[in-house]
């Protein structure tokens, strides 16, 4: 019997916090939008493509992709001092091979297409909520892609698996303590293209957590899309 | 069925898709332009409209950065100047480059910074598009270096409708606001009147048009616009 | 895109006939609009609308040993970022000299007026004060962010309280917070920045505008007791102001700190009611 039996903030083990999408919300770039799970809230703006600089960087088959994730000083309880810091690039990189996966560059060779994600309030799940921003904002802006992507935390405390870890959860210490697992997944592939866990699980366990992510991405998808095709207007 | 009446019909045939859509299912048809064949399905690879034409399925994108096309005729700024003619930022994923072979009379190589510098407007045309850029030409009469008025840029999408049907509405903002209207298929647009209340006038009614850009019977909208705001 | 020549030297021949392209007058403000809260883990943050401008100012707190020569008074720090995301301008690396003029104009701004009162900051003389951060982020670009900055600032330290501090530990309880505000003064600085586009002095320009312009001058003043005192200032960019734009800026900075404070003090107190 798992110690964990009902959430801190009352939610379902499967169900995420609410929701909010904003599209358009930097008239500068190409695309943007802003993807909140609950208080951890996401906005990432697209540039390009366009022509990349020094030369020596291009690619002369396909465009690259580039992807800065960052957060805000003031989106934590202890201030993050500004700055690029190890985890900030870490999780760029990965955001960057998730996101290289679905776009399509090969009609724009010597190209880049630039990604920011930046982080004002954070309650754990940033990286998540920031890939889903970024997939707002790619498709925004025209990129072309092969397929769009989702992405949701899973969290294991003690024995109990639960969607969209908040804070709290992250820090939980009874038991088996807490697994902090995030999954990306290609929304038409069903691919897994980003995956990263700090904590204790099983094999048989993690992949059931696989299988509560995809569920989950798969909702997260159909708002993905619901949002688009609601927000014709630009 | 007038010209808004088309416009309208052929509307409605459209589905607004996200990529990775699957948009048609069937043998039958055939991917066009950001579509692909994946198994039985025809998918989309780009956030835009789709659109059947008898079998073929293409998407018409909804935004997205101006791919220059032969023909084009575009306003860029010149961003350096090379031995052989000059680089323009045309605002493409490419730059533009007007070789000395392409102006309307010789220019002889000590020439090329007097004749066009850095920071100056061009309106030109596109050649050829190659992998790495756009060839450019300013050979054709009204086309070269701009000294005066201003520039406006706007999202490409909506030079369609700036534009307007055999120039009907680009037609009417030079009648109503007396102005020297070029569209660059490139989003910017030089405007040039005998008064700043001119120009003034020419900027407002292309940021309405674009505001409105989804509405059909656009060109009557905006002649009864030009009414209420001429002297404003 | 950069501004191209032919639009910066329309701009300047706009001005000439008392016109901008917005329809505004030279030395209006854009739509002023502000958020306050906009991050629950802040002491105190905003985000600032100026027109299509759109910055966030956050306040972070720390306990920490007091300066040297100022052993009974808080510490003040303000740092400003112009993210990539607001402008594909920004290139990538450490802050150029943009962001760091932002940050410092902002600082000078509180810091000067003497808007917090730093001796109520004093947790144990020569041994613990409090530290007030302030970071700014850009959200998008479209001209004036010295003076959004200094708005979301002042907004942001308005809104801020005062962490838990436990006595016994000395040490902060970070995302624990009392009803206690900052010790604030009920003068509200207020920064404008003047650029000098052709022979005419604007407010509020947008990215364009501020392309064509070629000086700046950046004032902070404040009211006390019904008479306005300057407390910061700075010229920026390369042309020079003669004797007479300046003393005509000085003019025009009495005059239109009413009017600037008066839309802070309305977008300030609509925001506070939207946060109920």
């Amino acid at each position: 019997m798992s110690k964990y039996t009902k959430r801190f903030d009352g939610r379902k083990f499967d169900e995420t916090r609410k929701i909010k999408i904003e599209l358009d919300i930097i008239p500068n770039a190409d695309g943007s939008a802003l993807f909140a799970f609950g208080d951890t809230i996401a906005m990432a703006a697209v540039y390009g493509p366009k022509q990349l600089h020094p030369q020596h960087m291009q690619n002369p088959s396909k465009g690259i992709l580039r992807v800065k994730y960052d957060m805000m000083s003031f989106s934590v309880t202890e201030r993050k001092k500004p700055g690029p810091n190890r985890r900030g690039m870490e999780i760029s990189k990965v955001s960057e091979w998730a996101l290289a996966d679905i776009v399509d560059l090969d009609s724009f060779p010597n190209t880049v297409v630039d990604v920011h994600i930046m982080i004002p309030q954070a309650n754990a799940s940033t990286r998540v909520a920031g890939l889903n921003a970024a997939v707002l904002a790619l498709a925004r802006a025209g990129v072309p892609m092969k397929e769009m992507a989702a992405a949701v935390s899973i969290g294991k405390m003690d024995k109990t698996l639960v969607v969209d870890v908040i804070k709290e959860e992250e820090d939980y210490e009874e038991g088996e303590g807490a697994t902090d697992i995030a999954f990306c997944f290609g929304s038409r592939s069903k691919k897994v293209l980003l995956t990263q866990l700090d904590g204790k699980i099983s094999p048989a366990e993690l992949k059931e957590a696989m299988k509560l992510g995809e569920q989950a991405c798969s909702k997260i998808y159909e708002m993905l899309k619901d949002a688009l095709k609601k927000g014709v207007e630009k | 069925m007038n010209e808004e009446e088309r416009v309208e019909e052929k509307r409605e045939e459209r589905v607004l898709v996200v990529p990775g859509e699957s948009i048609v299912s069937g043998e039958d048809y055939l991917p066009g332009d950001w579509t692909k064949r994946e198994g039985k399905d025809i998918v989309s690879n780009r956030y835009g409209l789709a659109e059947k034409s008898g079998r073929l399925v293409k998407i018409i994108p909804l935004s997205g950065i101006y791919m220059p096309r032969a023909g084009n005729v575009v306003i860029g700024t010149v961003t350096d100047v090379t031995f052989n003619g000059w680089i323009m930022d045309i605002n493409a994923p490419y730059s533009g480059f007007l070789p000395l072979s392409e102006t309307p009379r010789f220019i002889n190589k000590e020439e090329i910074q007097s004749f066009i510098d850095i920071g100056e407007i061009v309106v030109a045309k596109v050649d050829a598009v190659k992998g790495k850029g756009v060839d450019l030409t300013i050979k054709i009469r009204g086309l070269g270096k701009k000294e005066d008025g201003m520039l406006v840029k706007v999202n490409h999408s909506k030079v369609p409708r700036i534009i307007g049907r055999e120039g009907s509405m680009i037609n009417l903002i030079k009648q109503e606001t007396g102005c020297d209207i070029i569209v660059g298929q490139n989003g910017l647009v030089w405007i040039k009147g005998n008064s700043v209340d001119e120009e003034l006038f020419a900027k407002k009614s292309i940021e309405e048009i674009t505001r409105r850009s989804f509405v059909a019977g656009l060109t009557e909208q905006m002649e009864k616009w030009f009414k209420e705001n001429k002297g404003k | 895109m950069e501004t191209s020549e032919i639009t910066k030297k329309r701009i300047a021949d706009f001005l000439k006939e008392g016109k901008r392209f917005d329809g505004r007058k030279l030395l209006e403000y854009r739509n002023l609009s502000i958020e306050l809260g906009v991050s629950n883990k802040a002491e105190g943050s905003a985000r600032v609308k100026l027109g299509k401008t759109d910055v966030m100012v956050g306040v972070k707190m720390d306990v920490m040993e007091p300066y040297r020569d100022s052993p009974n008074e808080g510490v003040l720090s303000a740092g400003a970022e112009l993210t990539q995301m607001a402008s594909e301008r920004v290139e990538s690396g450490p802050p150029g000299f943009d962001a760091i003029e932002v940050g410092r104009l902002m600082d000078r701004g509180v810091r000067e007026s003497h808007f917090i009162d730093f001796e109520k900051l004093c947790i144990k003389e020569g041994e613990k004060v409090w530290t007030v951060m302030i970071d700014f982020y850009s959200v998008n670009d479209d001209g004036s962010l010295i003076d959004a900055a200094s708005i979301g600032a002042v907004a942001a330290l308005m809104n801020a309280k005062m962490p838990k501090y436990d006595e016994k530990k000395e040490v902060v309880e970070f995302g624990e917070w009392t009803t206690k505000k900052l010790p604030l003064s009920k003068s509200v600085p207020v920064t404008m920045t003047f650029y000098k586009i052709g022979s005419k002095i604007v407010l509020d320009p947008t990215r364009e505008e501020e392309d064509a312009s070629t000086a700046k001058l950046t004032l902070t003043l404040v009211e006390e007791d019904g008479k306005k005192s300057i407390n910061a200032s700075q010229k920026g960019n390369e042309a020079g102001l003669t004797m007479k734009e300046m003393e005509e800026i000085f003019d025009i900075a009495e005059k239109e700190y009413d009017n600037l404070l008066a839309k802070f003090e309305k977008a300030y107190s609509e925001a506070e009611k939207a946060k109920d």
